[in-house]
């Protein structure tokens, strides 16, 4: 029953007919519209038209909008176009049609260099924004500490706890896994590079300083990040989307000491026992390592790393973890709450909130390195 | 159920859905005719939005079969498949519209996908489907975490008619909107159903919905259809529930 559309032109005197025939559904809309083109350029030239759509096998609304982009086209001055021969099943959808008016579409988004460069201008000036953000949500985070201090009873503590298992608990396999493979593999490169200077048993030096020092907690507060940074960014988000923390705010709570608060207490707790862990399993890898790859036995590892190490190297390892912990908190919170409407901004602030995170706790472990350099620790 | 109808575009027979142990659908069978509105109604939790999401492939059931077109979508090829797809529209409860995409790119991504039309036409089209549905041209750059709650039902209405369908599925297409809203979209679905020859299967809770815009009303309760016909017949019949329903306070002040 689908025969391919067709449009006949029938003139009679100073008159013409245009005799649709066919099916004039969707599936051959290229095909109309290039008829409906050509036959558009005929206005202006006959004194009367008339589009008879009497043998129109079958009717969409993309052919019933083609016929009347067409009447509308061959509409001009007195000349006024008419649709002839339209059958009762079709007439209401011709009608519908015809209250439509044309609005053209506004094109937006036209890439040009001025557009770029004030996409640059406007990132760059988003930053101050950034920091101005982070700043008051940790302003907003003390505050509502020091309200719960005042007031213990309104402390979540199961809330607390819950977000303890999550980031803590549930992470340490992870963890210990990765700290234990990078202590390995931080020994073995050690001893092939200083076995050559005949000094296999500074690695140890090297292993310890490291490991409690710098990449312990970096390393666990880079993957903290990425794993619990992201959850929280999303969590928060989709409630967001879903009112939920509008709703929150109704009953009279505050989103940020009954959702963030919680969060990030278990966070700054989480941090330095994870630390702790990985930093032992670097050290338990590493020794692992020198022992059945450079043959230091485990006595002269231990009597080596007593000397190597000194407790201001544990010290200073586990005094950032809790700072990390707080940026990586905030960060993923504020982009939890400055999620809109989108999946699409849920995935954006994920992401931010994640790249973020690292780049902050980098930040931090410099700013950490200069201070305890110029302490002498 | 009373009689055979020729020819249905949906034929449901013996469908047995469950989850777990509990059975939601038990032996269900239906038929809806060409160019009917059918009404579709229950108690909460009876299986009414199981029994929709069944028929349109997203709930996997234990036993029967489902002819839609006269195609059994079980033994069906993949292109055959998606045929029919093309020609369903469905509305979902939420509106289910795509987050990220404008109003005007909600209406054309099945367009997009299933033809090959120029963007000129895909853009007047979208703005004959927004009139028909009740809506402003610039509501058309809008995102769905703009629109009222209204709105969406109608942008959603709009993408589920966006392929000319000749069956669109509406889970309770008025839950949420105030009664005049309510009314309007009942308009609506009746003014379209005449203008484009669909079938329309409606979900509802909603008497007025029944009592204006449905042909005929089906009632899911035990996993069965327990009444099917006119609201004449609904009135008349002596389930218990259906009696309840039908003649409880609510029922009386519509039909008065």
């Amino acid at each position: 029953m689908n025969s391919d559309p067709k449009l006949e032109r029938i003139a009679k005197g100073n008159a013409l007919a245009l005799c649709a025939t066919g099916t004039w559904t969707a599936s051959f809309a290229p095909v109309l519209e290039r008829m409906v083109a050509d036959a558009e350029k005929l206005a202006g030239g006959p004194q009367s038209i008339f589009i008879d759509v009497s043998e129109v096998a079958k009717l969409d609304t993309f052919g019933a909008w083609l016929i009347e982009r067409l009447r509308r086209s061959l509409t001009q001055g007195s000349v006024e176009a008419q649709i002839a021969g339209l059958s009762a099943n079709y007439s209401s959808l011709v009608d519908e049609v015809r209250r439509v008016r044309a609005t053209p579409v506004v094109e937006t988004s036209t890439i040009t260099i001025t557009g770029m460069l004030e996409q640059i201008g406007r990132t760059v000036a988003g930053v101050g924004g950034t920091v101005a953000g982070l700043i008051d949500m940790l302003g907003a985070v003390l505050a509502a500490g020091m309200r719960v201090l005042i007031h213990p009873r309104s402390f979540r503590l199961t809330s607390t706890v819950h977000h303890m298992e999550q980031v803590c608990w549930r992470a340490v396999p992870i963890i210990v896994l990765i700290t234990f493979l990078i202590g390995c593999i931080i020994a073995q490169q050690g001893i092939f590079h200083f076995r050559r200077f005949g000094a296999d048993i500074f690695v140890v030096d090297m292993l310890g300083v490291l490991v409690l020092r710098e990449i312990g907690v970096l390393l666990v507060a880079i993957m903290v990040a990425g794993r619990s940074g992201s959850a929280y960014t999303a969590e928060l988000g989709s409630m967001k989307m879903r009112e939920e923390i509008d709703a929150l705010r109704t009953m009279g709570f505050d989103p940020i000491e009954v959702l963030v608060l919680p969060r990030m207490l278990a966070l700054v707790l989480a941090l330095p026992i994870l630390a702790f862990l990985g930093a032992m399993a670097a050290l338990y890898g590493g020794g692992l390592v020198a022992w059945l790859y450079g043959g230091v036995d485990p006595e002269a590892f231990l009597l080596r790393l007593r000397d190597a190490i000194s407790i201001d190297h544990f010290i200073v390892g586990i005094v950032k973890a809790p700072v990390m912990a707080a940026v990586i908190g905030i960060v993923a919170c504020v982009e939890g709450l400055a999620v809109q409407g989108s999946a699409e901004s849920l995935g954006q602030h994920t992401t931010a909130s994640v790249v973020k995170g690292i780049f902050f706790v980098i930040v931090m472990d410099g700013v950490f390195a200069i201070f305890f350099a110029s302490i002498g620790m | 159920m009373a009689g055979e109808i020729q020819n249905p575009i949906i034929r449901v027979r013996d469908i047995t859905v469950q989850f777990g142990t509990t059975r939601v659908l038990d032996g269900l069978n239906l038929d809806v005719k060409r160019g009917e509105i059918l009404g579709f109604v229950g108690p909460s939790g009876a299986g009414k939005s199981v029994l929709t999401r069944t028929i349109i492939g997203l709930v996997p059931k234990v036993a029967g079969s489902i002819e839609v077109f006269g195609v059994d979508l079980d033994s069906s090829s993949t292109s055959q498949r998606r045929n029919v797809e093309r020609r369903w529209g469905v509305l979902f409860q939420q509106g289910a519209l795509f987050s990220s995409l404008t109003v005007r790119q909600n209406i054309q991504f099945p367009m997009r996908e299933y033809l090959r039309v120029s963007q000129r036409l895909m853009d007047e089209i979208t703005m004959a489907k927004l009139t028909m549905v009740g809506l402003k041209p610039e509501v058309a750059e809008r995102f769905p975490s703009e629109l009222s709650g209204g709105m969406i039902k109608r942008v959603a209405l709009a993408r589920a008619l966006s392929l000319d369908p000749d069956l669109v599925f509406l889970d309770e297409p008025t839950s949420g909107l105030d009664p005049i809203g309510a009314g309007d979209f009942d308009e609506l679905v009746r003014t379209l159903q005449r203008t484009l020859g669909l079938t329309v299967f409606m979900v509802t809770h909603d008497l007025d919905s029944l009592y204006t815009a449905c042909d005929r009303i089906a009632v899911l309760g035990n996993g069965k259809i327990i009444a099917a016909g006119s609201i004449a017949d609904m009135q008349a019949s002596q389930h218990p529930w259906l009696r309840q329903y039908f003649h409880g306070k609510r029922a009386r002040a519509v039909m008065s």
